[in-house]
């Protein structure tokens, strides 16, 4: 007896699966940092673009290939053609690669989080030195958020050769990260689909309170000013475009096989078109939703070191020349300052290498992205607010919730294929097979709570994979387009969504990928050649995606109704059913 | 009689003039930031707060050891200035002439600092004695850092629900193999018939994973009459 492959229990926990993947740490801390680079608002202009020619398209043709082939991405690719399946094995493997190191983010956030709980914050003061006279050197030196995030988080050694020792700290929480994830793919679809609603949702609440608090903290303008104001000459700088590009490819997740896999659990009749225009511009929308949070947080944070260092300045002033207390303010300091200069001479020239110009251009200058703004501008700015711990927990747990829901879909690639293939199914059941994967990833994982764990995960998060993702993505586009055939897939998509599509999704893309013009006809009614295949497909419209076939004209429409209500359409079993072989040797089937 | 009146009193002035200017020995310069500290509510600094501080100062060496004897007008302030800072220094009281050890009123200061910062409203910060560094206060620590009990409360929940669910799982999984053993010997005898179509038993396309098409369901007749 055949089990039925779970699905999700409604569209919606698709949709929210797909969300809580594509939007990620990336969304919070790499957007806003482009933006800043490339010309702040000016930025939006490439991004947009590369999202409608390059984004939408290739989600749908992943979501497209997921739910049609309804396997993960080695069987998928497999039905292709059976020497593309290597194509799948590769978007296992970087799955692989990144939940190795991808979880550790996860485990740093519950470190912080757990934290959190702490009156003052711990990163809010420096420790004392030894013999109680005064602060650590090293948090004197920098600032109490980077040491407690160097020091007593990472306890990072000076190089990637040190490797130190595990920091037990660390590895219980990366222990405690693979549980938490252990437990939501537990049961397959029936319990990540439960758990996408909590983590789909609450970074949003968090953000949008977020945004709340930050817009009302003082110099918070300041930032947004500086990162609105667009710098338009940047758009002719080529690595803008690029920039732009690789950012909506790596914030969709193209290429790792978590999309497939999620689509693979979809009802065939799913609109996935609908859904993929849907994803994509919520992950886009809530990256610069996320930047304008950033930006703000910014604005406060360098308005209140601009003014720190102002008074610092003002201090040293007036106890160097003994001055009355409140003559030095910020706005007579230039005039002050000159007239000390001409009145003492000397002292002054004494002072002056400790008299550093304070500027806030200086401040909001400082562009950082990855882990350094997520864990230490972040938390500085957290510590200066009022009731600082809620907000540190709640950003925390925005942290985790956005961590969690990336790696419900990488661990989703590994594991799609492994229950696929029946020789693995039979033997361990699926409980076994998860919590084998995720033993293995919590092993190799522990590399990175080592001393010098910070280094390999720079390495790994620049070079597992980027280069490799657009390789894949590109043969997947060939593949769907030349070697499985644009039309076939069209009307494979006809039949799932049950109408006509307004816009070839493969094409635009391969344009991009080869940069060659591709084949570039339109989808429009063909009535000549479709007749060859058994008859016409009419334009049906289908509310919700439901198939409401019974409009249809055709033979061929007729045997699609059957095979919609059993298990058995298409995917593996097409070439021993006999309704099928009209449907086959119409479609110039190349395989098999 | 005046000259030799006025003789003495210049002698004196020199000799505390010499005691106590900047950087002189056992002389120490102190700062205070009032406005800083009380804002709206600070106080000017005039000639009864130096005689409060002169006070302390005192009251700080007579607490210090208790065999002194040191008087007011033991402790001499020179050189104010509108930052409001100053230097002072302790002669002996025995002996107007020399200085107490730095050392000692160094000890007595940091023991009586409280008291000091309290008479004036002020804190270590805002009131410094730029010598003497001073003794920070240790956070307070609890003897089981706080991170490790949220840690134990998440983990035992995860834990509990992992075990929950896996035995969950196994629980079904065994009744779902007693059933299918139980069918399969009421199939042998013969006693139940399961209609299948096309190898799947018809229960299961009752599942949500099927749609039932109206079209073709619309009647009794799912199967093809014979």
């Amino acid at each position: 007896m055949e089990k039925a492959r779970p699905l999700w229990d409604n569209p919606l926990q698709f949709v929210f699966a797909c969300i809580s993947y594509a939007v990620g740490l990336g969304n919070v801390w790499r957007f806003p940092y482009l933006c800043q680079m490339y010309g702040g608002g000016g930025f939006l202009i490439p991004y947009i673009i590369m999202l409608i020619v390059e984004g939408m398209p290739l989600l749908y043709l992943e979501l497209a290939v997921g739910q049609r082939m309804r396997k993960g991405s080695i069987g998928a690719w497999k039905i292709i053609s059976p020497y593309l399946c290597g194509v799948g094995v590769a978007s296992v493997v970087v799955s692989f690669f990144l939940s190795m190191y991808y979880n550790v983010i996860n485990a740093w956030a519950f470190w912080y989080l757990f934290h959190s709980f702490q009156d003052p914050l711990p990163w809010a003061t420096c420790p004392l030195n030894s013999n109680r006279t005064g602060y650590e050197e090293e948090c004197e030196k920098t600032s109490s958020t980077q040491y407690f995030w160097y020091r007593q988080t990472l306890n990072i050694s000076p190089s990637l050769e040190t490797s130190g020792t595990v920091q037990w700290e660390q590895a219980l929480c990366l222990i405690l990260a693979w549980l938490v994830v252990y437990l939501c793919i537990l049961r397959g679809t029936a319990s990540t689909g439960k758990v996408v609603y909590v983590t789909a949702s609450l970074p949003y609440c968090v953000l949008i309170i977020y945004l709340i608090r930050g817009l009302t903290l003082h110099g918070a303008v300041n930032g947004l000013i500086y990162m609105f104001t667009p710098k338009l000459e940047q758009l002719s700088n080529p690595k803008t475009w690029i920039s732009a590009a690789t950012q909506i490819f790596f914030s969709l997740g193209l290429g790792f096989g978590s999309l497939i896999a999620f689509a693979s659990y979809n009802d065939p009749s799913n609109n996935c078109e609908r859904h993929a225009i849907i994803v994509s511009l919520i992950n886009s929308t809530t990256s610069i939703f996320a930047s304008i949070v950033t930006f703000s947080i910014y604005g406060f944070k360098a308005t209140f070191n601009y003014e720190s260092c102002i008074n610092k300045v003002i201090l040293l002033l007036m106890n160097t020349f003994d001055l009355e207390e409140g003559s030095l303010t910020a706005d007579n300091l230039s005039e002050m300052k000159d007239y000390l200069m001409a009145a003492h001479p000397q002292e002054y020239a004494q002072l002056s290498p400790q008299l550093k110009n304070c500027s806030l251009e200086a401040e909001l200058d400082t562009a950082v992205q990855g882990t350094g703004l997520a864990f230490i501008v972040y938390s500085e700015a957290i510590k200066n607010m009022e009731v600082s711990q809620l907000y540190s927990v709640l950003y925390f747990a925005m942290l985790l919730m956005l961590g969690i829901g990336s790696m419900l879909g990488n661990t989703a690639a590994i594991l799609t294929p492994l229950t696929d293939s029946k020789a693995i199914t039979s033997r361990f059941s699926k409980e076994v097979i998860s919590g084998f994967v995720c033993f293995i990833n919590c092993i190799i994982g522990l590399i990175f709570t080592m001393e010098a764990g910070n280094y390999w995960f720079d390495i790994f998060n620049d070079y597992a994979a980027t280069l490799s993702l657009l390789l894949i993505v590109l043969v997947e586009t060939i593949a769907v387009c030349y070697i499985y055939g644009l039309r076939r897939f069209e009307k494979d998509l006809q039949t799932m969504i049950g109408r006509k599509l307004n816009w070839n999704p493969s094409i635009p893309s391969v344009g991009w990928h080869t940069g060659a013009a591709g084949d570039k006809r339109l989808p429009q009614l063909r009535p000549g050649s479709d007749r060859a295949a058994g008859g016409l497909i009419h334009h049906v419209h289908t509310p919700g995606g439901t198939p409401n076939f019974h409009k249809e004209e055709t033979e061929e429409g007729k045997s699609l109704h059957c095979r919609m209500n059993t298990e058995n359409w298409i995917g593996k079993d097409l070439t021993h059913t006999t309704s099928d072989r009209a449907l086959l040797e119409a479609s110039s089937n190349h395989y098999l | 009689m005046l000259g030799v009146l006025l003789l003495a009193f210049s002698v004196v002035s020199v000799a505390s003039a010499e005691l106590c200017k900047p950087d002189a020995q056992n002389a120490f310069k102190v700062r205070l930031s009032i406005k800083t500290a009380l804002g709206d509510n600070a106080y000017a600094w005039d000639a009864n707060e130096e005689y409060l501080f002169k006070a302390m100062i005192a009251f700080t060496m007579r607490r210090y050891s208790s065999k002194s004897t040191t008087q007011i007008s033991n402790v001499l302030l020179c050189n104010v200035t509108d930052r409001v800072s100053f230097w002072f220094v302790v002669t002996d009281s025995s002996k107007n002439t020399t200085t107490v050890p730095g050392s000692e009123v160094e000890a007595a200061i940091r023991m009586n600092r409280n008291r000091i910062n309290s008479a004036f409203l002020l804190s270590d910060k805002t009131l410094q004695f730029l010598k003497i560094s001073t003794t920070l206060s240790p956070p307070v620590e609890p003897s089981t850092p706080v991170w490790l009990i949220v840690f134990g409360v998440v983990l035992s929940l995860i834990v509990a629900g992992i075990v929950f669910l896996v035995v969950s799982g196994i629980q079904q999984r065994k009744k779902k193999n007693k059933e299918s053993t139980e069918r399969e010997n009421l199939e042998e005898k013969g006693e139940v018939t399961i209609t299948i179509e096309n190898g799947i038993p018809c229960e299961t396309l009752d599942l949500k994973a099927g749609h039932v098409n109206g079209v073709f369901a619309a009647d009794d007749e799912r199967f093809t009459s014979l």
